[in-house]
């Protein structure tokens, strides 16, 4: 039976096919689905979502040594996090299949950078299969089960923004199980990369790379597509897809297993063509290598490096090979809309983290943030966010700002997940190295901006159950904090002197913000509320909150009804109470 | 340049509207009709009342997922700022079908900018066939502002070639039993607008 499918989903169908028996991960975008829907086969698979990406693939090795079959998620930044259980694994290789689904971003739609995953690939020496459709999502989870079993290898598969959240059919099949029964056996000399054993290991990577190699010559996951031989196109991913809308005529070779490069099938297609073009997103990858191998292609010198490929970007790398005029798609002259409004995305109205950042504007601070929904405390009004990293490094980078003599008191922030992703380390650098930073971690009791997924200190796991709720508040005092404070974060008044009084001492403070996610809870926090205009004295008092249900369209703002949520962070900070309760009847039901 | 036999559809507006719901019933709408269906959507960040875009696409034979400018046959914005900063993406005789809701981004609040006041004149001079229609209050009427998705789906189909039946279908089949019928009601509504 034929159903649409996200590429997420359609890899979580793959893995119960395959006969997965456990999958691991961390949150990111464009990935997190792929667990998601695979906890819809708990029955068969038990998954988790482990504190991060190096904990989540070092559970699904452990779970591959006794003869598992294997699946780790992630986004392409988690991959740098679980880059050291990578490197080994390549070494010590699998006994059941293992398979790293990494999902990149090119174009950045929710990432802090745009790196591409299959260097690490090449880095560790491992296969990469990239899937250009949903059914191919599906496809290539069976078929990177079989190669990484066949070769006891880790294996990637890598999808990227536009394969991981398109829909399109899928053919679905029935779930084949492992013929092998789950026991680990005693092999030191596989197990352990101690280097007597290990640089035999390291031998036997390399020859297995070769055989990989030859494989991949022969994979159904690459195909030569013959048509017009004046021009032929190598394309991997989605990236076939626009080469096969902006280029119909062309002969292409289509590589869904690109990595450990097929040499005699490139130099096949090269031969059977009389110029060749390398269409891939983001690294000249592909390009590098070809052009080693001593083949002339035309490859990023008209393919753009940055951002994502489309098809109109390819109707343009075609005119500029033909050395024609670029010319647009789209309705010559329209109408000028460079006065629209920009739209970034915002803190949601009634979001917990807004009383902590409007907090923060009382002081002159510097403020390291982290990964999460609050990283949008960085937009004005609020303005209260000076640099991103990456996961845990809003504490450890406070801690460094402050080492250095940085004149300013240094404020860190982290979400919850975060903490427990990478913060607990930071935090322990701080006591250990006495710093004086203060940290605050906004705890909305979520992973928010991928979702809501759970995470140790939620209660419940991945698969349903109830599970203890680990505090923060005791991990800050494990730590040596001996400042640990709970702020309530919608208590204006309560949260700047909490802010003051450690701002104020010469040591390290733990503060954590507690309020649920909004969009988790959708239930009302208090009464609507809307501006008596009679009361209103136009101050603009309440719009420094940059809450999106406040319209500072007009002198007198407006609270859009549906939008509040009642949290009266306004009315605290209105000077003459001019928020008040709003009147239901106006508005339906 | 665009492949005649392949219709694309853009829906946008703002982070939280349901514009995923709305693509995900086209979406199955189209398949249900039995055409080769590609969709679009960004999640994470950019969902947060952020400015969004869904794509779908369908045809016999559909390769990317992705709409390119000057080629959806049709354009439906749930929000009038969005629906002109996506005006591109119209093809030449293309129909728009656009919400009076306007949704003022803080950046407006914060004074960085400002909201258009002249929005309507300009979505008409962009989109010769334009349907501006008062979604919010047709929604409003049914007694559930979150439907406001279903009434510019309902608009939009007026001009796709998809039997009803399907989109009917399609709808029990997205959205969740207890708001079925508001929903139904609201497609119904939204093609009665147009």
């Amino acid at each position: 039976m034929k159903k649409l499918l996200s590429g997420n989903e359609a890899i979580a169908r793959g893995a119960y096919e395959a006969g997965v028996v456990v999958a691991t991960g961390y949150p990111g975008t464009p990935s997190t689905e792929i667990l998601e829907n695979i906890s819809h086969y708990k029955d068969q698979i038990y998954c988790e979502w482990s504190p991060n990406e190096k904990v989540a693939f070092e559970v699904a090795v452990g779970a591959c040594l006794t003869g598992a079959r294997c699946v780790v998620t992630m986004k392409h930044v988690g991959l740098n996090v679980a880059a050291d259980p990578l490197m080994t694994l390549s070494y010590i290789g699998v006994e059941g299949g293992f398979i790293a689904c990494v999902a990149d971003d090119p174009g950045m739609h929710s990432s802090q950078n745009e790196q591409d995953t299959r260097h690490f690939a090449r880095f560790a020496k491992i296969p990469v299969f990239e899937p250009a459709d949903s059914q191919e999502a599906k496809d290539f989870i069976q078929l990177a089960i079989d190669i990484s079993e066949k070769y006891r290898t880790p294996v990637i598969l890598r999808t990227t923004t536009r394969v991981s959240h398109s829909r399109s059919s899928v053919v679905e099949g029935e779930r084949q199980e492992s013929p092998r029964a789950i026991g680990f056996e005693k092999n030191p000399s596989r197990h352990v990369p101690i280097p007597v054993w290990g640089r035999k290991m390291r031998v036997e990577v390399e020859e297995r790379l070769a055989l990989l190699a030859q494989e991949a010559c022969q994979s159904s996951a690459n195909r030569i597509e013959w048509k017009d031989r004046s021009l032929g196109i190598i394309a991997a991913g989605v990236a076939y897809q626009y080469v096969r809308e902006a280029f119909p005529d062309a002969s292409v070779l289509k590589l869904g297993w690109a990595y450990p490069f097929p040499d005699q099938l490139l130099q096949e297609f090269a031969d059977g063509v009389d110029s060749l073009l390398v269409v891939e997103e983001l690294e000249n990858f592909l390009e590098e290598h070809i052009k080693a191998m001593g083949i002339a292609c035309d490859g990023k010198n008209v393919v753009p490096t940055i951002g994502e490929l489309s098809t109109e970007r390819l109707l343009e790398v075609k005119a500029r090979l033909n050395g024609e005029q670029i010319t647009s798609l789209a309705a010559e002259a329209q109408v000028d809309i460079s006065d629209l409004p920009m739209r970034p995305p915002v803190l949601c109205s009634g979001c917990p983290h807004r009383g902590v950042f409007y907090g923060l504007t009382k002081f002159d601070v510097v403020v390291t943030g982290d990964i999460g929904c609050y990283s949008l405390g960085v937009f004005p009004p609020l303005n209260r966010t000076d640099v991103i990293l990456c996961m845990g490094g809003g504490i450890s980078m406070a801690h460094g700002i402050e080492r250095a003599g940085e004149p300013r008191k240094v404020v860190g922030i982290v979400g919850d997940s975060t903490f427990f992703h990478s913060g607990v380390t930071g935090l322990l650098d701080i006591v250990y190295n006495r710093g004086a930073s203060t940290i605050i971690v906004v705890d909305n009791r979520t992973t928010a901006m991928t979702g809501h997924q759970d995470h140790p200190g939620t209660g419940r796991t991945l698969m349903g159950e109830a599970t203890k709720k680990v505090s923060i508040e005791a991990i800050g005092r494990a730590c040596g904090m001996e400042h640990v404070v709970r702020i309530d974060p919608y208590d204006v008044k309560n949260t700047q002197a909490v802010f003051k009084q450690a701002l104020e001492s010469d040591e390290p403070w733990l503060i954590i913000s507690e309020g649920p996610c909004v969009l988790k809870e959708r239930a009302l926090q208090g009464p609507r509320l809307q501006v008596d205009a009679e009361k209103c004295i136009q101050c603009g008092k309440c719009l420094k909150l940059g809450c999106p249900a406040i319209e500072g369209l007009e002198a007198t703002p407006h609270v859009d009804f549906y939008q509040c949520t009642g949290c009266r962070l306004c009315a605290q900070v209105c000077p003459v109470d001019a928020f008040v309760a709003a009147e239901e009847s106006d508005h339906g039901k | 340049m665009e492949n005649d036999e392949i219709t694309s559809v853009v829906l946008v507006g703002v982070g939280g509207q349901g514009i995923l719901l709305a693509s995900e019933v086209m979406a199955t709408a189209a398949a249900l009709a039995g055409f080769e269906v590609k969709t679009n959507e960004v999640h994470g960040m950019a969902q947060r009342g952020g400015s969004v875009i869904a794509q779908i696409r369908y045809g016999q034979q559909v390769f990317s997922p992705l709409v390119a400018e000057g080629t959806a046959r049709v354009i439906g914005a749930l929000e009038q700022v969005e629906g002109l900063r996506y005006h591109p993406y119209l093809a030449e005789g293309g129909f728009a079908v656009v919400s009076q809701q306007a949704i003022v981004p803080v950046s407006v609040s914060a004074g960085q900018s400002k909201y258009p006041q002249d929005l309507q004149p300009r979505l008409g001079e962009v989109y010769p066939r334009l349907a501006w229609v008062d979604v919010q209050q047709a929604a409003e009427d049914i007694g559930n502002p979150k439907v406001a998705n279903m009434v510019v789906l309902g608009a939009m189909s007026t001009e796709l070639d998809l039997p009803s039946a399907v989109w009917e279908q399609a709808i029990s089949q997205c959205v969740k039993p207890e708001f079925l019928d508001s929903n139904l009601m609201a497609f119904v509504i939204g093609r009665s607008l147009v």
